[in-house]
């Protein structure tokens, strides 16, 4: 006896562009039956096998390890043979799903992108183990295994390019190394055996390609499938410049440090000494502008009004108590 | 049903450069009968920077403020995204790692206080949500909005990472916290969507249900759940305009009469730098820019200038 299979009937529509033959991208639409169990690579493939053999995605483990799958779904990057195709459902609240490029400026075709830039950035950050290693060793290296956890899964990433395509950072600043990048980087200078470390830092605290250009938005640990927490990697790579003494003194450092000096003395952050202390006597000419539209409509607090948090004596305590960290 | 009840946590913005929210707050929480009591010895909470430089500092002044809400046994609500995300993170920091805490209840045990971890800590906007419920609120909408479009801006720290404001950001349902294993552990339904009315950082719904619940149109627009890229202002000032003016175009394009957002720091962004980022953008730029609460309290009826909307740079011509 047969039971009935429950399915839901939705519309895919596919995001369709040959770089060697097209001038302009095209969609096409497909209706399909979809069962709860079935994942977005189930679709790609029923769409290939039985209705257009000239669609084009890359597949490879169908087992989440390899990362070649990745596409864009309703905007959400997700890797196609982990994502369960009702779970879009629900969050789109939808029964049409357009399925994309991870990446529409770099396809090549179809759901295909070129991931050149990708891979050049990780290689010019070193992602490997750099080690002096004897050949013929007595015995073996020993990591320990808190040692080993000190990594924080960076050392699960799959390179499938979730987080770096959902980057607003990489959209509009081409040089960015982006987030799968720097966890890399984490996950080379958090291993023991590494010696590489401070070439490392001293590349990613670059003003433009490097950490400091994060915006903080977590879009790069909403979107990873294998919950690596890229911006939380960004932020201990930032931790380790100021520990190893390798922070330089810039616009993006004195900001991170004049919180502490704000708190200090307000409890509360003292928004403009906050940015001439950042920018620089002369670097904070250049808010002006700003400062004068918000000083019209009684946004700037001056000096001798700035409020202070009540119990100011405990905050400065705490600093004199907790502070860890030396700039 | 009892008063509603909190210690606010104001942040610095609210106190400096957008006095407006702190009065706006006040007035519509006064309008709704939920008393907000002010934590006058909150410091600020290092807004993600502070943590880059000094991780443990961070945890135990965050740490401290949550005490003061502890201490008057009462839930702590925020009306700042970053001030929001950068509590519960240590909140959950501490909650899970005994060790951690002890380490920070031994510096606050310096000042007299001791983290317990018993107040939750919540945005204004879900408490209006989950506590007041919107059917109330719109039952009690006098001037309702619908003339407008309105573009919901949801701000980044309130939806990402979702695991954590699906935690803590949100009333959890009590049955659906227990053990794996049953029927749930097979259900292909999202165990999320129970939480925080399902907030979904791909498609976040509650700012915009609150606009229908105060009768303006909410308008669907790709950048809502985008970052506007505050974090970033002073260090990479092109790659914020930009963030900024793609998501105000984006609205504008849309017809958006106005823009409404929950956090203070992408209010400065886009309401402060529209000149600015204007030019980046190589369109015009003139869009009035709400704080959540001078919405609620437009719709209430609340006087506008009690409202503070005569410190909004870009001009709220409507009113």
């Amino acid at each position: 006896m047969q039971t009935e299979r429950e399915t839901k009937k939705l519309i895919f529509k596919t995001f369709r562009f040959n770089a060697e033959t097209d001038f302009l991208p095209y969609f096409k639409t497909y209706e399909l039956e979809v069962g709860k169990d079935e994942l977005v690579l189930d679709i790609l493939n029923r769409i290939k096998w039985e209705m257009d053999g000239s669609f084009s995605y890359r597949r490879s483990c169908r087992h989440g390890i390899c990362g070649s799958c990745s596409i864009k779904v309703n905007g959400k990057a997700v890797l196609s043979c982990k994502q369960n195709v009702w779970e879009l459902v629900d969050t789109f609240k939808t029964d049409t799903l357009l399925l994309e490029p991870l990446s529409k400026k770099r396809v090549v075709k179809d759901m295909i992108i070129d991931k050149k830039d990708f891979w050049s950035k990780h290689k010019k950050l070193k992602p490997w183990l750099e080690a002096e290693i004897d050949e013929h060793p007595a015995e073996e290296i020993r990591v320990s295994p808190e040692e080993a956890e000190d990594l924080l899964e960076a050392d699960y990433c799959i390179q499938c390019g979730n987080c770096y395509y959902s980057c607003p950072v990489v959209e509009v600043n081409e040089e960015y190394f982006g987030p799968a990048q720097f966890a890399k980087v984490y996950r080379f200078n958090a291993d023991v055996r590494d010696t590489a470390k401070e070439d490392r830092l001293k590349t990613v605290r670059k003003m433009g390609p490097g950490i400091w250009d994060c915006v903080k938005c977590y879009e790069c640990a909403e979107a990873c499938p294998k919950d690596v927490d890229p911006i939380g990697k960004i932020t201990k790579l930032h931790n380790q410049l100021f520990e190893e003494g390798l922070a330089e003194d810039n616009v993006a450092t004195r900001h991170a440090v004049g919180f502490k000096h704000s708190i200090k003395k307000h409890g509360l952050l003292d928004e403009g000494e906050l940015v001439r202390y950042s920018e620089g006597n002369i670097g904070v000419m250049k808010h002006l502008p700003e400062a004068i539209a918000m000083f019209k409509k009684g946004k700037i607090v001056m000096p001798w009004n700035m409020p202070k948090s009540k119990k100011l004596d405990e905050i400065k305590t705490l600093i004199k108590s907790s502070s860890k960290v030396k700039f | 049903m009892a008063q509603l009840k909190y210690a606010l946590y104001t942040g610095c913005t609210a106190r400096e450069s957008t006095p407006e929210l702190l009065m706006s707050t006040m007035a519509v929480a006064k309008k709704l009968g939920i008393e907000l009591v002010l934590l006058d010895e909150a410091s600020c909470c290092g807004a993600s920077h502070l943590q880059d430089f000094d991780d443990f500092l961070s945890l135990v002044l965050n740490a401290r403020n949550i005490c003061y809400a502890e201490k008057q046994d009462l839930d702590m609500v925020t009306i700042c995204n970053t001030c929001q995300l950068n509590t519960v993170m240590t909140k959950e920091r501490l909650d899970s790692d005994e060790d951690l805490k002890s380490q920070v209840n031994e510096k606050l045990a310096e000042v007299g206080l001791e983290y317990k971890g018993t107040s939750s800590v919540r945005h204004f906007l879900y408490a209006i949500i989950d506590d007041f419920g919107l059917d109330r609120l719109s039952e009690m909408v006098e001037k309702p909005l619908n003339d407008f479009n309105i573009a919901a801006f949801y701000g980044c720290h309130n939806i990402r990472p979702s695991h954590i404001h699906h935690k803590h950001n949100s009333k959890i349902i009590e049955e659906d916290v227990g053990e794996g294993g049953g029927e749930e552990a097979f259900s292909t339904e999202p165990l999320m969507a129970k939480y925080n009315d399902g907030e979904d950082p791909y498609n976040p719904t509650s700012l915009d249900r609150l606009i229908e619940a105060l009768q303006g149109k909410s308008v669907d627009y790709e950048s809502k759940n985008k970052c506007c890229g505050f974090h970033a202002d002073l260090q990479a000032p092109k790659t914020a305009n930009r963030l900024t003016g793609t998501a105000l175009l984006d609205a504008i394009d849309n017809n958006a009469d106005m823009m409404v957002t929950p956090c203070p720091l992408c209010h400065l962004n886009m309401d402060v730098k529209q000149h600015a980022v204007a030019k980046e953008m190589g369109r015009d730029i003139a869009l009035p820019v709400l704080h959540l609460p001078q919405l609620v309290g437009l719709a209430l009826g609340i006087d506008p200038k009690e409202l503070g909307l005569q410190h909004n740079v870009a001009e709220v011509n409507f009113v």
